[in-house]
């Protein structure tokens, strides 16, 4: 289990930097098919994986002096009272409806890839 | 930057937020363009995105785990490993043509998102899979 964790772990952390979109898009999914995890607990181990990796690669950034913090805490701040709405909103959701809504998150965001 | 960026930006944040809490994203896919709408460059963006992701993770993190859905060591492990990844990565994204790779990546999303809707079938209407 610990080595599918860490396969998951390593395509997570090539993707984000070879296709500049977060790890999440891929952890999510193969938590749900890979692990076999239900869809509401990979999304919030995926939350967790990313909270490490954000933390590490914001630390590395701010040393070589790249993150600007004013314009983190204007779309941060937003931003976690957005989480606080979106999860309490997707514990209303069944596994169903939330793998049929995060398919087509994914789809959408594949599809903008490509053109 | 002209008036209308700085609401706009704390709009895209929210709308940001509400996809990182409903689908277990860090919500980069927003805040990075936002950050570039803002005017800052590509770098800088992608560093001040990680930054914000940190908190919106941790509140997501939070709220997942008193609702009994965070895999702690699981969420660890592939958090760990995927640093080490995102090394991988840069070597990888420096040796590859770019248009190539991105196409290629969103080819992939696709036949995920079709993966997802056809496992969703075998998924029951209501809500027990947490408890």
């Amino acid at each position: 289990m610990v080595a599918r964790l860490a396969l998951i772990g390593l395509v997570a952390g090539v993707f984000s930097t070879v296709f500049g979109v977060g790890g999440g898009i891929v952890v999510v999914p193969l938590l749900i098919s890979f692990v076999g995890l239900p869809t509401h607990a990979a999304a919030a181990t995926s939350l967790g994986a990313i909270l490490v990796t954000a933390t590490a690669g914001a630390l590395l950034y701010a040393f070589r002096g790249d993150v600007r913090v004013g314009y983190a805490l204007l779309i941060g701040i937003p931003a976690v009272a957005g989480a606080l709405v979106g999860t309490q909103l997707q514990q209303r959701l069944s596994g169903r409806a939330l793998t049929l809504a995060f398919s087509a998150f994914v789809a959408v965001i594949g599809v903008r890839l490509i053109l | 930057m002209s008036g209308w960026a700085i609401p706009a930006a704390i709009c895209l944040g929210l709308v940001a937020g509400v996809l990182s809490g409903v689908f277990g994203v860090g919500g980069g896919i927003i805040f990075v363009p936002t950050l570039l709408l803002l005017g800052l460059g590509q770098v800088e963006a992608a560093a001040t995105s990680l930054l914000a992701v940190v908190p919106t993770a941790a509140t997501g993190a939070l709220r997942q785990r008193a609702y009994g859905n965070l895999r702690h060591r699981a969420a660890l492990v592939i958090g760990a490993v995927s640093v080490v990844g995102a090394e991988l990565g840069v070597q990888i994204a420096t040796r590859l043509d770019e248009d190539v790779i991105r196409r290629a990546f969103g080819v992939l999303l696709v036949v995920v998102a079709a993966r997802l809707a056809l496992s969703a079938r075998r998924e029951p209407r209501r809500y027990p899979d947490v408890s």
